[in-house]
């Protein structure tokens, strides 16, 4: 991992601007924009793995990052006992004879010759099927949300740390993806685009109405966390030790005690919160460092110069011998599975699980601008990309209010432009966001930090 | 006998006229992005907003003139601010390619790129229409709401179920029907129709035989502008208006060009009205139908409802899956105008 000047350019860019923000607005609002952008970074590996390695596009960003956060909630959240005595067994049945109806769709599709008995024999084994199971399942999903529907009403998870989660995630979405990429991508890659958005559209509409799974639009909260509670480090001695000691010259220059207890407080509250941002950007950085680490292995191996040939001309790769349906196949999963990692961490750092929240234009396009942005075949270009627009995404605001303050300074102040615009400011955002695409697309195509191609 | 009109109105009211009226939307949203998938070969994301700013524009107008006490009478003064609402959406679809779409289709770029750039349009348009409006719902449909009242129908014709007839489902059936009847017209006839067919079928060959790309491209940015304004102004009409429900629209659109078979503005139609359809169909509860149908003693006791329509939307892209699995090309072999 050898950065050139170019790059390092970038990289420490990318740090004052943090620095700067610390300074101005609170190491605290520092801190929240470097958590966000370090998982941004990640689904923007994610995606980058799949489009700039393979060319295989994957705008079902969305539904990944859902399965991930639903990972989360399955892994971490204590059991509802209760649910389960009263639904498990008729679940049970269900999933059985779920099972067994795929095993005679199976083996019709093996036996019945004929192509038109087929689909016939088939339709008709899985609309009675269907309808079997479906009478088990809505008993047992109606029993499971009326217990206490009021905090439970689900079945809850596995009562594990929230940290497994995140392998877990990466299972899930990776599982989803296979089954969508089974499916879809033999198709154009515009039509693949429309597909894998859909399917990602149904992905998050299941995790909404299924309640009996992950609580629908009543949302859950209160999940654990990898790392300590900001009430339990104010009590704690150490704590209150370490933040003495780091503001010892400060609180030595005060004479009266009780002056000094009150800053000491005040500093302990805050360092409380900032320590707890602290640990969660740790954690975030070595995720992102591990698959940072790996995909640029992957880039450079055998196996990443075949997906370079495969994306350049598909014609000639497959004539080498290349399987190509596998391959893609296998780097769509891969790169969903990443994003996946990245939905169960969005949803560790929120503490809450809200379906409702998914929303194409933030989970899905904004992920590609990044992608587009940083530079696609490059995984240092595709964090920086995160790491940028996320940056962007919410500083905008307070500048934008500052650009309007300044243009509407000779106008009246309770003008109704001026009004109308301050109250339009979050919206800018989307301006600024589809400008910079338009921008790169046409003059930086490969985007700010381009893929590196090596010859060797 | 009467408990059999009396179920065919049921359907009437629940099945049949919403689902013309949403299919007659979305045919129109499809097929405008059908012909700039045809001529400028591309998939067009920001077509969802084009017909939210169509819509807007519209909605200012409907307000600049209810504020001058113009209006239709029964009729939405919308209606009068539709022509407007065109023009500028026109006007937007023109420099979108000016400015954007043309460097690339001069570059002979791959639809991917194209796809995205509409990507960037898209947030620019949205980011536009949300400084404008915000985000809120709108309801500007004014003039004499319904033309049948549930309960009017039920005295005049002394039945047991209401049919009720929105004013603006039957606006927008009337102006669909005259709109791709003048579309389908203008395709076939015209000697410009004419040229864009041969454009989009084989663009080479059209060049040599002496037409006129640019020209081209300008009518089909006149008629998707015209098509994209008018379906999203239904739509407003027909449901409300809400800056982020066209973005949603969107999906169901495309799925309807694809469906139908994306190029072909027949198929566009008619997927439009399949998806519309299915929709409404698969998450009916068909309780009340099967009541007046079957003998009491077989009356169904649960909703009989497929699906809860919490899932309608999922199934217009389950139907969209299950075409491009069975039928890639889609139910009319689109590709050509």
């Amino acid at each position: 991992m050898r950065f050139d000047k170019y790059e390092w350019t970038a990289i420490s860019i990318m740090v004052s601007l943090f620095i700067l923000v610390g300074f101005i607005q609170g190491w605290s609002v520092s801190l929240v924009i470097l958590n966000m952008c370090i998982i941004s970074a990640i689904m923007t590996m994610g995606v980058n793995i799949s489009w700039g390695y393979a060319g295989v596009i994957n705008f079902g960003v969305m539904g990944f990052l859902a399965m991930g956060g639903l990972a989360a909630v399955l892994v971490s959240y204590p059991p509802i006992k209760e649910a389960w005595q009263v639904g498990g067994s008729g679940l049970g049945i269900s999933f059985i004879l779920l099972i067994v109806l795929v095993i005679a769709v199976f083996f019709i599709t093996k036996l019945v010759e004929k192509k038109s008995h087929k689909y016939w024999l088939n339709s008709l084994v899985i609309l009675f099927g269907l309808i079997i199971i479906r009478y088990f399942f809505l008993n047992a999903t109606a029993k499971i949300e009326e217990v206490d529907p009021a905090l439970a009403g689900f079945l809850g998870g596995a009562n594990l740390p929230i940290i497994f989660s995140w392998v877990v995630g990466g299972f899930f979405a990776g599982g989803v993806a296979f089954v969508i990429g089974k499916v879809a991508l033999g198709l154009r890659s515009d039509y693949l685009a429309i597909v894998t958005l859909g399917i990602s559209e149904i992905v998050v509409s299941v995790l909404k109405h299924e309640e009996w799974l992950s609580r629908g639009v009543k949302n859950v909260i209160g999940l654990k966390r990898p790392v300590p509670y900001e009430i339990n480090l104010q009590n704690a001695e150490w704590f209150i030790n370490m933040v003495t000691w780091f503001n010892s010259s400060k609180l030595n220059n005060i004479i009266d005690p009780d002056t000094k207890q009150e800053v000491l407080n005040n500093l302990i509250i805050d360092g409380s919160g900032i320590f707890v941002k602290l640990n969660y950007a740790l954690l975030f950085f070595i995720v992102m460092i591990v698959i940072y680490y790996f995909a640029n292995k992957a880039q450079i191996s055998p196996w990443g110069r075949m997906m370079r040939a495969i994306r350049d001309n598909e014609v000639s790769a497959n004539a080498m011998g290349k399987d190509i349906v596998k391959q893609h196949l296998i780097i769509f999963v891969i790169g969903a599975a990443i994003v996946g990692v990245a939905g169960a961490m969005l949803v560790t750092l929120d503490g809450l699980f809200t379906p409702s929240g998914y929303r194409p234009l933030r989970f899905t396009f904004i992920i590609w601008i990044m992608v587009i942005v940083g530079g696609s075949g490059n995984n240092l270009g595709a964090i920086f990309g995160g790491f940028v627009i996320w940056f962007a995404w919410i500083e905008v605001a307070p500048l934008t209010t500052f650009l309007i303050e300044i243009f509407t300074s000779g106008m009246d102040p309770q003008n109704a432009i001026r009004l109308h615009l301050l109250d339009s400011v979050p919206y800018f955002r989307y301006l600024l966001m589809g400008m910079v695409l338009l921008l790169i697309l046409r003059y930086r195509p490969k985007g700010i930090i381009p893929e590196k191609v090596r010859h060797s | 006998m009467i408990d059999f009109i009396n179920s065919i109105v049921v359907l009437l009211n629940f099945v049949i006229i919403p689902g013309l009226s949403y299919g007659s939307q979305l045919a129109l949203g499809a097929l405008g992005v059908t012909f700039v998938y045809a001529v400028l070969r591309f998939a067009n994301f920001a077509h969802g907003e084009l017909m939210s700013f169509g819509a807007m524009i519209t909605i200012l107008f409907t307000w600049f003139f209810q504020s001058q006490n113009i209006g239709l009478g029964i009729l939405p003064t919308a209606l009068i601010a539709l022509p407007f609402g065109i023009l500028a959406t026109i006007v937007l679809g023109l420099l979108s390619d000016k400015f954007v779409f043309k460097y690339y289709r001069k570059q002979k770029s791959v639809p991917v790129v194209l796809a995205m750039v509409s990507i960037g349009v898209m947030f620019v348009v949205n980011a536009i229409i949300r400084i404008v409006l915000g985000t809120e719902t709108i309801k500007f449909s004014d003039g004499q709401k319904f033309i049948v009242k549930a309960k009017q129908f039920k005295s005049i014709t002394g039945l047991n179920e209401g049919l009720a007839l929105k004013s603006s489902q039957v606006i927008t059936i009337l102006i669909t029907i005259l709109l791709l009847t003048f579309t389908f017209w203008f395709l076939q006839k015209t000697k410009t129709g004419k040229s864009m067919r041969a454009f989009s079928d084989n663009e080479d060959l059209a060049l040599l035989s002496g037409i006129n790309p640019d020209r081209v491209v300008f009518i089909t940015w006149l008629i998707v502008g015209t098509l994209a304004c008018v379906a999203g102004t239904l739509y407003g009409l027909d449901k409300s208006y809400k800056p982020i429900i066209y973005l949603n629209l969107v999906l169901p659109v495309f799925a309807s060009a694809i469906v139908g078979g994306i190029g072909s503005p027949f198929g566009a139609v008619v997927g439009g009205y399949v998806i519309a359809f299915s929709e409404i169909m698969v998450t009916y509860a068909y309780k009340k139908f099967f009541k007046y149908l079957l003998p009491e003693s077989l009356e169904p006791s649960s909703l009989v409802q497929l699906l809860s329509t919490d899932y309608k939307f999922a199934v217009s892209f389950t139907i969209l899956v299950i075409v491009l699995l069975i039928r890639p090309s889609g139910i009319f072999r689109g590709k050509v105008l």
